[in-house]
C-alpha cells in the first residue's frame, strides 16, 4: 500500500478495517468479475507449471521452442475444456440428451448452493458475518432424516413435511445464534463457528443412536435408512437426467429472497441496519430483535438447502452430504455481492465446478486447480487492494471522492 | 519564516477543487481563511501539509520553492497544523503526548522523559499555556487539550501554524483565552492561519482575510468589514442573519422534563436531575459546551438511552420508558446532532432515507411491502418544499453535501404529523444558505404552534431561534433566560457561574 492511501485512512474517522469488510460484503460487480478472471488465469498457472508434459517439454526448450508453448496451450484447454465439457455441454456426446446432460448436472448442484449462498447473503445485508450455514444445514438434515425415515406419509405430502422439518430445525439454530448476539453481545463469528461443530457432532450422535436415526441393522457406521421414496425430491426432467425437483424450490428461494430483501419492509429494516445500525435504532428500529429476525430466516434459506440435498441423494444420510455447502455459501454470497442475481450466477458457477470436475480427472487434470481458482476467487475479492492494484482500478477514496460526487450533485443543479 | 502558496490548482477529476489559489502568509501575521463547507478550504490546507499534490502551482518558504510529499516534509519545512479533531493519545501525559513520534533519547536509546517534560514547560512558561506536562490527556478540559496540540506543533519548531475551526469545541471564555494566545503567537513571530466559519472571530483576531469560494479566492476584506459584509463574500449573495418571526401564543406544556437523571455508557451521571417544559409555539434552546450531558438528554428524550430517574411526558403522555418507536409515534422529532451517524443512511437513497423511521405502515408501506410509487412521490414533495438539491430522489444520501444532506433529516422529521421537534445542533456543519432555510423551516414550525427544543453549541443559533434559553453545565441546568440575555452573562453560565 502507497504512503498516501494509508494517510487518507488516517483522515477518515471510520476504522480502517470496518470499511475493508464493508466494501467485501457490499460487492462491486466489477471487482468480482475481474477477481473471477484471475483466478482462472492462476488456476491455469497451476495447470500448466504441475503438468508433467510440459515440464519435460520446456526442459527442451531450446531444441523445440514450439512445442513446448503449444503443450503450454494444449494443456490449458484440455483442462479448462473438460471443465465445459463436464458442465455445460458435451460435444462429444452421441445425441443431444447426452449432450446437454452436463447443464443439468450443473443445475443439480447449483440449487443447494444458490439456497444457501442466499442463507449467507441476508445476514450479510444485515451486517453480520454468518458463517453458521453449515450448522444450520447439518441440523436441518437431522429434521429431514427424521421425517424422511421414520415417518410414513403419501406421496409429496411426506416430502413436503421433510422440507418443513428441515427448515424449522435449522430456524431454531439460527435463533439460537441471533438471541447469544442480542441477549449477550457475543460475536457471531464464534458463535456460529462453534454451533458448527455442535451441529455436525449432534446430527453424528443421532445417527449412531438405534433409537434415532441409525439404519435398521445398522453397525458402527453413522448412517441412517434410505429416505422412504415418498419423502425424496422426484426427477424433474424424467427419468434420465438426476436433475431434481430442489431446482424448483431453489427458484422459489431466489423469488422470495429478492422480494424479502427489495420488495419488503422486512428487507428495508434489514439494509437500514446493516448500513447503519445506530441509524436504524434512532428510526425506532429494534437492532436486536432484526438480528434475531435476520438469522432466523436466513437459516430457513439453509435448511431448505439442507433438505433439498438429502431428499435427492441414493442411499442413507451421513453427514458428509453436506458437502461443504454450507462452506461455499459464504464464496457464493461473497461472489454473489448478497444480492438475489448475483447469487445465482456464483451458485451457478460453483455447480458448474462440481459437475466438470470429474470430466476433468478424466482429462487427466487434477480436479483440484478448481480448489484453487475457487479459493483465490474469494482471496482476490477479500483483498480489494489486491485487485485494484493489479488492474489500476481508481480507489473509492472516502474524503475525496465524496467531495467529488457532492460537487457534480450541486453543479446538475446549479 | 514567509509562506506563499502561489497559483495552486488542484482537481479531482473534472472537478476543480482549487482553482489558481494564491496566498501569502507572512511572519507573525494572522491570516484568516474564511469560506464554507466544500469551498476549498481543507484542499488547500491539505496540499499545504503534503497530504495532497497540487496539479499547478508551487509553495514557497522565504521565496524558495519547495515539495511537500507528506506531513513529515511540511512538519521539517516549520508548519504545523492542530486538526479540529485532536490526534492526543488519552492515557498519555501531556510530555509523552509531545513528544510522540521525535522522542528524545538518552545516551543507551532510552526515552529520556525529563527532557521532554522540561520541553514542554518551557514552551508552555513561554506563551503561558499553564499546561502541566505530567498530566493525562484525559484529565485535561479540552480546551487545555487544544494548548497541548498547539505545543505539539511548536516543540517541532513550527514557524507557520494551521488552526482548523479551532473554536468548534471551546466554551466562549476558552475561545477568549485562544484569541490571547494566538495573538502572543504571532507576536513572537509565528504565523497563524486561522480557518474558521464563526466571522465574530474573524473580525476579533485576523490581520488579513481571505474568503474562498468554488475554489477560487473571491475577496481580500480589509479585517474591519461587518459580520454581514463577510457573510455575503461567503456565499455569494445577500445574507440576512436575521430570522423573522411571528408573535405567537404561548400554548400549551407539550414536552416536560421532571427531574432527569441519565448515566452514560460507563455509569457517569451525565443528566443530573433536569427539569423544564416546552410549550407548544415556543422555542426552547439548550445552549452549552459540547460535553455538558446535551447528547444524553437528547438521546435520553428519544428513547435511546435508558433513563436512570425522573420521567418525561410528550404531548401529555408517559413516555418514561418507552421504546424510541412508541416516543416517535407520540408526535416527537427528531434531529441528531451527528446526521452521518444518527440521522442517515449514507447507502441510501434520498428517497428511502426519507422513509427512514416510516417503515412500518401509511403511507409508506401497504402492508409488508414498500409503497414504492408513494414513497417516491413523497421525495418528490418534500424534495422541492425542503430545497434538497439533488439530480434525483435516488441520489444516495452520501453524494450530497452536508448541508443538503440535514436538510434530508429536517424533511423528514418536519415532513410528517410531529407534535415536538427535538434537534440537536441542526446546522453542524452546514454551509450559510442551508443555514438560513433551517432556521427558517425551525421558525415556522414554531409560527404554526408546535414545540420546539433545541439544542446547541453554537451562541450565534441560540440567540437567532431561542424564545428562551437553558444553559446546561455538567449535566444541570444553570439557569433558564430569555432570549434578550446578554452573550457575556450567557458565557459565564456556560462556564458554571449561576446567573
Amino acid at each position: 500500500m502507497s504512503k498516501k492511501e494509508l494517510k487518507l485512512a488516517e483522515l477518515e474517522p471510520e476504522s480502517k478495517e470496518v470499511s475493508v469488510l464493508k466494501e467485501i460484503m457490499s460487492g462491486d460487480p466489477v471487482r468480482i468479475a475481474l477477481s473471477v478472471l484471475l483466478g482462472f488465469f492462476i488456476g491455469a498457472i497451476f495447470m500448466v507449471v504441475f503438468n508433467p508434459d510440459v515440464v519435460k517439454s520446456w526442459s527442451n526448450f531450446g531444441a523445440d521452442p514450439n512445442y513446448a508453448l503449444s503443450t503450454v496451450w494444449w494443456t490449458i484447454q484440455d483442462g479448462y475444456g473438460a471443465l465445459f465439457s463436464g458442465s455445460i455441454y458435451n460435444l462429444n456426446a452421441d445425441n443431444f440428451i447426452n449432450g446437454i446432460r452436463p447443464l443439468t448436472e450443473t443445475l443439480r448442484f447449483a440449487g443447494p448452493l444458490i439456497m444457501a449462498g442466499l442463507a449467507v447473503s441476508l445476514t450479510f445485508r444485515v451486517g453480520l458475518f454468518n458463517i453458521g450455514a453449515t450448522g444450520q444445514m447439518m441440523v436441518g438434515l437431522a429434521g429431514a432424516t427424521f421425517v424422511s425415515t421414520r415417518l410414513h406419509m403419501p406421496q409429496v405430502i411426506h416430502m413436503l413435511v421433510a422440507v418443513l422439518a428441515a427448515i424449522l430445525c435449522s430456524m431454531v439454530w439460527g435463533i439460537i445464534v441471533g438471541i447469544l448476539k442480542a441477549r449477550t453481545g457475543a460475536h457471531e463469528v464464534i458463535v456460529t463457528i462453534m454451533l458448527n461443530y455442535v451441529a455436525t457432532d449432534l446430527f453424528t450422535y443421532f445417527l449412531r443412536e438405534p433409537g434415532l436415526l441409525l439404519e435398521a441393522n445398522g453397525g458402527g457406521t453413522p448412517k441412517s435408512d434410505h429416505p422412504d421414496g415418498t419423502a425424496m425430491m422426484g426427477a424433474l426432467l424424467g427419468p434420465s437426467f438426476k436433475l431434481n425437483y430442489g431446482l424448483i424450490f431453489a427458484a422459489i428461494a431466489v423469488f422470495v429472497y429478492w422480494w424479502l430483501m427489495e420488495r419488503s419492509t422486512f428487507g428495508f429494516r434489514f439494509r437500514m441496519v446493516g448500513h447503519n445500525a445506530s441509524a436504524a435504532r434512532a428510526a425506532g428500529i429494534k437492532v436486536e430483535n432484526t438480528f434475531v429476525w435476520a438469522l432466523a430466516i436466513s437459516a430457513a434459506f439453509a435448511g431448505l438447502a439442507a433438505a433439498t440435498q438429502g431428499l435427492s441423494m441414493d442411499g442413507g444420510l451421513t453427514t458428509s452430504i453436506e458437502a461443504g455447502i454450507g462452506f461455499d455459501a459464504i464464496t457464493v454470497a461473497l461472489l454473489g455481492g448478497s444480492r438475489a442475481g448475483g447469487v445465482v450466477m456464483a451458485g451457478l458457477l460453483f455447480g458448474a465446478f462440481k459437475a466438470g470436475s470429474s470430466s476433468m480427472q478424466v482429462a487427466g487434470v487434477s480436479p483440484e486447480v478448481l480448489g484453487v481458482v475457487k479459493a483465490l476467487i474469494v482471496l482476490f475479492i477479500a483483498a480489494p487492494p489486491i485487485i485494484r492494484a493489479l488492474y489500476r482500478l481508481p480507489k473509492p477514496e472516502p474524503k475525496v471522492f465524496a467531495a467529488i460526487q457532492q460537487a457534480k450533485a450541486a453543479k446538475v443543479i446549479k | 519564516m514567509k509562506l506563499e502558496l502561489r497559483n495552486i490548482t488542484k482537481r479531482f477529476g473534472t472537478l476543480v477543487a482549487n482553482d489558481d489559489i494564491s496566498l501569502t502568509l507572512k511572519p507573525g501575521e494572522i491570516h484568516s481563511l474564511l469560506g464554507e463547507n466544500g469551498a476549498g478550504k481543507s484542499t488547500l490546507m491539505n496540499v499545504l501539509y503534503g497530504l495532497l499534490q497540487p496539479d499547478e502551482g508551487e509553495i514557497l518558504i522565504d521565496e524558495k520553492p519547495v515539495k511537500f510529499y507528506g506531513p513529515g516534509d511540511a512538519m521539517a519545512a516549520g508548519i504545523g497544523m492542530v486538526h479540529q479533531h485532536f490526534m492526543l493519545i488519552p492515557v498519555f501525559t501531556v510530555a509523552e503526548n509531545v513528544v510522540l513520534g521525535h522522542e528524545p533519547t538518552g545516551k543507551i536509546g532510552n526515552l529520556d522523559l525529563n527532557a521532554a517534560r522540561k520541553l514542554v514547560k518551557e514552551i508552555s512558561d513561554r506563551f503561558g499555556f499553564d499546561i502541566d506536562p505530567d498530566a493525562k490527556v484525559q484529565d485535561l478540559p479540552v480546551g487545555a487539550q487544544q494548548r497541548v496540540e498547539i505545543i505539539k506543533s511548536l516543540a517541532r519548531n513550527a514557524k507557520a501554524l494551521v488552526l482548523d475551526e479551532p473554536t468548534a469545541v471551546l466554551t466562549p471564555q476558552e475561545t477568549d483565552e485562544l484569541m490571547d494566545i494566538m495573538r502572543g503567537l504571532a507576536k513572537s513571530g509565528t504565523s497563524i492561519i486561522f480557518i474558521t466559519h464563526k466571522l465574530r472571530e474573524v473580525q476579533q483576531v485576523a490581520d488579513r482575510i481571505t474568503v474562498i469560494r468554488q475554489g477560487k479566492v473571491v475577496a481580500s476584506p480589509s479585517p474591519k468589514a461587518s459580520a454581514s459584509e463577510l457573510a455575503s463574500l461567503m456565499v455569494g449573495r445577500e445574507v440576512d442573519l436575521d430570522v423573522k418571526r411571528k408573535p405567537v401564543k404561548i400554548g400549551a406544556e407539550t414536552l416536560v422534563v421532571k427531574e432527569l437523571t441519565v448515566l452514560d455508557d460507563r455509569q457517569h451521571q451525565m443528566v443530573d436531575g433536569v427539569t423544564f417544559s416546552v410549550h407548544d409555539g415556543e422555542v426552547l434552546a439548550i445552549a452549552g459546551v459540547q460535553g455538558n450531558g446535551q447528547t444524553e438528554l437528547a438521546e435520553a428524550i428519544l428513547g435511546l438511552r435508558k433513563i436512570h430517574s425522573g420521567s418525561i411526558e410528550v404531548a401529555g403522555q408517559d413516555v418514561t420508558k418507552s421504546s424510541v418507536r412508541e416516543v416517535l409515534e407520540a408526535g416527537l422529532g427528531y434531529i441528531p446532532e451527528d446526521r452521518k451517524k444518527d440521522g442517515l443512511v449514507g447507502e441510501f437513497s434520498i428517497a428511502e432515507n426519507l422513509m427512514l423511521d416510516g417503515s412500518f405502515g401509511a403511507p409508506f408501506a401497504k402492508g409488508v411491502q414498500v409503497d414504492f410509487a408513494k414513497r417516491d412521490e413523497i421525495a418528490e414533495k418534500l424534495i422541492q418544499e425542503f430545497d434538497i438539491r439533488t439530480p434525483s430522489a435516488q441520489t444516495l444520501a452520501k453524494q450530497l453535501s452536508g448541508g443538503n444532506q440535514q436538510k434530508v433529516v429536517v424533511a423528514r422529521e418536519l415532513g410528517r404529523e410531529l407534535k415536538v421537534l427535538v434537534a440537536s445542533q441542526p446546522t453542524r456543519g452546514v454551509d450559510v444558505g442551508s443555514i438560513e432555510f433551517i432556521h427558517e423551516q425551525i421558525i415556522s414550525a414554531r409560527d404554526a404552534g408546535k414545540a420546539l427544543l433545541i439544542i446547541s453549541t453554537e451562541l450565534d443559533e441560540v440567540l437567532a431561534l431561542a424564545d428562551r434559553i437553558a444553559v446546561m453545565y455538567r449535566g444541570r441546568i444553570v439557569g433558564i433566560v430569555d432570549s434578550k440575555t446578554t452573550r457575556e452573562k450567557l458565557g459565564k453560565m456556560m462556564a458554571g457561574i449561576a446567573a
